[in-house]
Order: C-alpha cells, then sequence, then structure tokens
C-alpha cells in the first residue's frame, strides 16, 4: 500500500477537525493501533469500518481522552489529546459501544445529568432537552426510566445525550450493533438527519458494510490497528475493478464477440464459466445495455453490486463478518458482564 | 462553577441511584438488624459489658460495622459502572476527575447517613438506647468521618480492579480483619497485648470509639484523638482515591 505523506503539522490547518499523527495503543504485547495517521475534515461522516478486534474502539477511546496513548498524538477541533485533555472533551460528544445510559433513572433524568456536567447553561437546559428528546422522538417517554427501553430506543436516547452540549465532533462507536434490522435502518435516518442539520463531524465505527457504505462520506478499511485503505465508498468499491455482471448466454460466445467486449474501457475482466459469461464491469447499471447489444439473447442476467465486503477481503484476505463478530453480537444481548 | 454544579450532579446521581435500588437499600438495612439482634441479643443474655447490657455495648459497632460495609461495597460498585459504559459517560465529560470522586464520597456518605440514621431509630425505639438530638448528630458525625476514609478506600479498590472477582479477596483481607480488630464486638481493654497493638493501628477503631462515645459516653482514645485520626484516614484515602481515578484508563 502507498503510505500517505502529510505536509502540515498537526492543528494548523483550520479545516481539518481530527489530525491523527502515529498514534499507538499497547496493550503489553497486542498492539491494538498501530502507528496510524489520519485527517478528517470538518463536517464529514467518517467511518472506520473492521472486524471485531480491529482496534476501532481503542483509536476513538483515545480521541475522546479515555485512554492515554502508547506513543504518537493527535488534535481534536485543534485541541491536543496528551496536552489538552479538558478542552478535547469540551467539543466531543461519543456514543459507546455498551449501554452508558443509567437504567435507574428517566431519560429526561439522563439527559439533565449531562447537560448538568458539560455545564450546558441552565436558561438553555430545559429546552435543549425538549429538543433532543423531540429529534429521537422519544418526548412521550422522557418521564420512563431507560432500564424500560428498547435496544433501539436506549440508542436513540444516548444520540440525544451526546448532542445535549453541541459538540463539534461526534463519535459513534457501532451505534447499531444488536439491533434488528427495523431500528438499524431508524437509527440510520437520525444520524443523516444530524449531518444535514449540524455542521458537525461524526465519527462511527462499524463492522456492517452496508452501514459504512450508506452513511459515510468516506471510509477507512481498519485491520489489526491499521489503515489499510481509505477512500470514499464509491472510491473503494472501485478499487475492486466494479459490478460483477453474470449473463445466461442463449448460445455459446464466440472468440470474436469476446475480443469486443473486452475492448469497452469499462469492462475489467472476461470469463466464461458453465455457459455463463462473468464479467467484472465499472458501474455495470449504466453499460449494460451495450453489453447486451454485443452478447445477443440472454436466458438470464444477475448483476451483484461491488461490496465493501469484497474489498476488504482483497486488502486483508479476511472476511469481515467473521464469527467473533458475531459472538461479539451475543455478548451484547446476554448481557453487561460479559461484554468484551 | 461548573465544578461544584458537577460535583452536585453526580451527588445527585447516586442518591437517586440508591432509593431507587430497592434490594440494595433494604438488605444493607436488614443485615446490620440481625447482627444486633441475632448476634447481640443471643449472646448478650448472658454477658455485661462496661457496665452495659451487651447489645447496647456493640450498637455503635454495628453502626460503623454498616457504614464500613455500605461505603466499600459502595465504592467497589464502580468496578461493575466500569464494565457497562456508565462510568464512562461521566469521565468523559469535561470536568477534573475529582469531580467525579468528589460526587461519589458524597454520595456514599448520604447513604451512610441516610443508614445510621434508621438503625439509631431502630436502636432508640426497640432496643432502648437513648438517643438525644445532640447524640445523634454526633453520632452521625463520627460514623461520616470514618465514613468518608472507608468510602474513598472502596473507591480508590474499586478504580484498581479490573473485575468483580476479586471482591471477596477484599472481604476477606480488608473488610473482615478491619471489622473484627475494631473493638466493634468487645472491648479492647481484655485483649492480648499484640491483638491490642493491630487495633490502636486500626482506623475503624477509632471510627468505633468515636459513635459510642457519642451514644454511651464511653471511651477509649477520646474524641479528639478519634477524629484527629479519622480525618487522617480520610484524607489519605481521599486523596490516594482522587489520584486513581485520576490515572484510571477506561477501555
Ligand atoms: N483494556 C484492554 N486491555 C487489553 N486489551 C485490550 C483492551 N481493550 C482492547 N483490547 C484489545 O485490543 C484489540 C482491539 O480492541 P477494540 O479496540 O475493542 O476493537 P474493536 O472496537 O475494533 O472491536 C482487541 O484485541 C482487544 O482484545
Ligand atoms: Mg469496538
Amino acid at each position: 500500500m502507498k503510505s500517505i505523506s502529510y505536509d502540515t503539522a498537526p492543528g494548523r490547518e483550520t479545516h481539518m477537525s481530527i489530525q491523527i499523527r502515529n498514534l499507538t495503543k499497547s496493550f503489553g504485547k497486542l498492539t491494538a493501533v498501530d502507528r496510524l495517521s489520519l485527517d478528517i475534515e470538518k463536517g464529514e461522516i467518517f467511518g472506520l469500518l473492521g472486524p471485531n478486534g480491529a482496534g476501532k474502539t481503542t483509536l476513538l477511546s483515545m480521541l475522546a481522552v479515555l485512554m492515554t496513548p502508547t506513543s504518537g498524538t493527535a488534535t481534536v477541533d485543534g485541541n491536543d489529546i496528551v496536552k489538552a485533555p479538558l478542552a478535547v472533551r469540551k467539543c466531543i460528544g461519543m456514543v459507546f459501544q455498551g449501554g452508558s445510559l443509567d437504567n435507574l433513572l428517566t431519560a429526561r433524568e439522563n439527559l439533565q445529568l449531562h447537560a448538568k456536567l458539560y455545564g450546558v447553561p441552565m436558561e438553555v437546559r430545559e429546552q435543549r432537552i425538549a429538543e433532543a428528546l423531540e429529534l429521537v422522538e422519544l418526548t412521550s417517554r422522557a418521564n420512563d426510566r431507560a432500564g424500560n427501553f428498547s435496544g433501539g430506543m436506549k440508542r436513540r436516547l444516548e444520540i440525544a445525550r451526546a448532542l445535549l452540549h453541541r459538540p463539534a465532533v461526534l463519535f459513534l462507536d457501532e451505534p447499531t450493533v444488536g439491533l434488528d434490522p427495523q431500528t438499524r435502518e431508524h437509527i440510520w435516518s437520525y444520524i443523516k438527519k444530524l449531518a444535514r442539520a449540524e455542521e458537525m463531524t461524526i465519527i462511527l465505527t462499524t463492522h456492517y458494510m452496508e452501514e459504512a457504505d450508506l452513511l459515510c462520506d468516506r471510509i477507512a478499511l481498519i485491520d489489526r490497528g491499521k489503515i489499510v485503505a481509505l477512500d470514499t465508498p464509491d472510491g473503494l468499491k472501485r478499487r475492486m475493478g466494479g459490478d460483477r455482471v453474470k449473463l445466461g448466454c442463449a448460445k455459446a460466445c464466440s472468440a470474436a464477440m469476446l475480443a469486443r467486449i473486452k475492448k469497452f474501457p469499462f469492462v475489467k475482466s472476461v470469463s466464461q464459466e458453465d455457459g455463463q459469461l462473468v464479467l467484472v464491469v465499472n458501474n455495470a447499471p449504466k453499460h449494460l445495455q451495450k453489453l447486451l447489444k454485443i452478447v445477443g439473447d440472454v436466458e438470464e442476467v444477475h448483476v451483484l453490486p461491488a461490496s465493501l465486503n469484497e474489498v476488504f477481503l482483497q486488502y486483508t484476505g479476511r472476511e469481515i463478518r467473521d464469527e467473533s463478530a458475531e459472538a461479539d453480537m451475543q455478548a451484547m444481548v446476554s448481557g453487561p458482564g460479559r461484554h468484551r | 462553577m461548573s465544578s461544584l454544579e458537577g460535583v452536585l450532579a453526580v451527588w445527585w446521581r447516586e442518591v437517586v441511584v440508591y432509593t431507587r435500588e430497592k434490594e440494595r437499600a433494604i438488605s444493607s438495612v436488614v443485615t446490620p438488624l440481625i447482627w444486633l439482634f441475632a448476634f447481640g441479643a443471643g449472646l448478650g443474655a448472658s454477658i455485661s459489658v462496661a457496665g452495659l447490657n451487651y447489645q447496647s455495648f456493640i450498637f455503635p459497632g454495628i453502626l460503623a460495622m454498616n457504614v464500613l460495609f455500605t461505603s466499600m461495597f459502595y465504592g467497589m460498585y464502580v468496578v461493575w459502572d466500569k464494565k457497562l459504559d456508565v462510568l464512562k459517560e461521566i469521565l468523559i465529560a469535561p470536568q477534573p476527575r475529582w469531580v467525579a470522586f468528589s460526587g461519589k464520597v458524597l454520595g456514599g456518605l448520604t447513604i451512610c447517613a441516610i443508614q445510621a440514621t434508621i438503625l439509631m431509630a431502630v436502636g432508640a425505639l426497640f432496643m432502648g438506647i437513648e438517643i438525644t438530638p445532640l447524640s445523634y448528630l454526633s453520632a452521625l458525625a463520627g460514623a461520616l468521618l470514618f465514613g468518608m476514609g472507608s468510602a474513598s478506600l472502596g473507591l480508590f479498590i474499586g478504580a484498581k480492579l479490573n473485575s468483580p472477582d476479586s471482591f471477596s479477596l477484599v472481604m476477606s483481607f480488608v473488610m473482615w480483619p478491619l471489622f473484627l480488630t475494631s473493638g466493634a464486638l468487645y472491648p479492647i481493654e481484655h485483649l492480648p497485648a499484640y491483638l491490642q497493638v493491630l487495633v490502636h493501628v486500626n482506623p475503624m477503631a477509632y471510627g468505633v470509639d468515636l459513635v459510642r462515645g457519642a451514644l454511651l459516653n464511653a471511651w477509649t482514645y477520646g474524641p479528639l484523638l478519634d477524629a484527629g485520626v479519622l480525618l487522617a484516614f480520610g484524607a489519605l484515602f481521599f486523596w490516594l482515591g482522587k489520584s486513581a481515578f485520576e490515572k484510571m484508563n477506561l477501555g
């Protein structure tokens, strides 16, 4: 992989929200985050996509000054995480991977506690709490204990809480892990709404490809504490070569036909597998017509869009959704004591 | 000031959570009552100590025991908060770490005060212990002076531990020894010399003495020495606990 060079010193560039330089965290022999460097722009939704144990939470924990780095440094909104921890904390909001609500407090009380700890001025406190509850559609449940909420409601309340002090940077650690698909889409719509409404940088970690693809402006694929690829979702998929197209031809393809197909600039490769023509094509939906014109009659057409999973596979030789990810979901479901 | 507001916010949180955790609240009052009635009345039927019936004699000691166990478990409870991300949510706030620590200590002391009040009410109503407003207040002050040190000690241990598995070790090697060598259950004058040394270096002995003196006017060390030792114990562990909170890395 090409190494990225950084010309500017951290903190200089004002349009940068986060600048990470050679950040490292070791736990004994294990290096959870390994000399990682990264710039994140203001207003960006940035995704850290990687399997369980890749070091995503550790990276966020250092940026949120919950953990001191073993070496290296980073700035958040211009504040150095080692030298100015309090300034960093003031400008960030965080939604943790595990449950972080007080189950015995009501939704409103949870928000009140946060507002007091973050010094949200008394005059605007109640109004902001009301707005935050409104945003995540929990107004009618404001006086119910958080312990009685479903997983999705809890997550929504946590997001609302993280916004009370109007952070410049919002960290979301696996915001939809363990939630059912419908609730997950619900949360996604809040995140999108936020990104539009506020001038906020959002950094989210996930091991769901779909989530990163759908929400993020840019994605870093992270594996064993290192960034293995960094690009826009489309850019990453393009590196894969493109979409996979399978055409079940009525009759066998002639060599001349194959040669003509290969000449298209958008066709990356062509092969034949038991009567089917398998192509890797850039932006298949757009170019399908031209292909069909040459091939003639087909009995079936399959288009498999390029997925980040394949990109990840290509860069690391491993699937992103492995058993340990499933095991983690189990642990999340079966209770607090066993998480991690 | 926002730091003061932070302390008050954490304090408020601790007290509200305590009042809603019915099981914890009930068991922490019932346990000392069992000691008083089963142990005190059972053994006490045949014994009198220092001119007092045995149940009255151990009453201040059980009150101090309740402070010790309640505040230390309360402190070690942060191990659970650490397992969930509840503690992170408080510690990530733009407040110095002493804010969360002080709020927790205040919360622990408030819980101890509530329980000590309940116990003293039971003592006055059902055990014939004479309690005046003044003796109530001085016994409460003594209990809290000791509680400051033991709550800080519990928080200190909680900040250092990574899993609740070691709770029973702390019970065996810290809590029971502190309790059993504090003179809570017997007068220390009759102990062999080497055991007396253990009592004299045990800060809880001074807490028991202060509470017993306040309620029964029976002193071993006297109020000044008691208060002095307890203040030193409290200050030392408050500082150690605060430093442990500052060093705590949350993964
Ligand atoms: N406090 C800790 N002590 C020891 N090892 C840790 C700690 N936190 C994380 N790790 C290890 O660091 C690696 C990265 O963990 P983590 O950052 O939680 O990954 P992710 O969030 O990507 O799943 C894992 O191997 C994990 O076991
Ligand atoms: Mg994680």
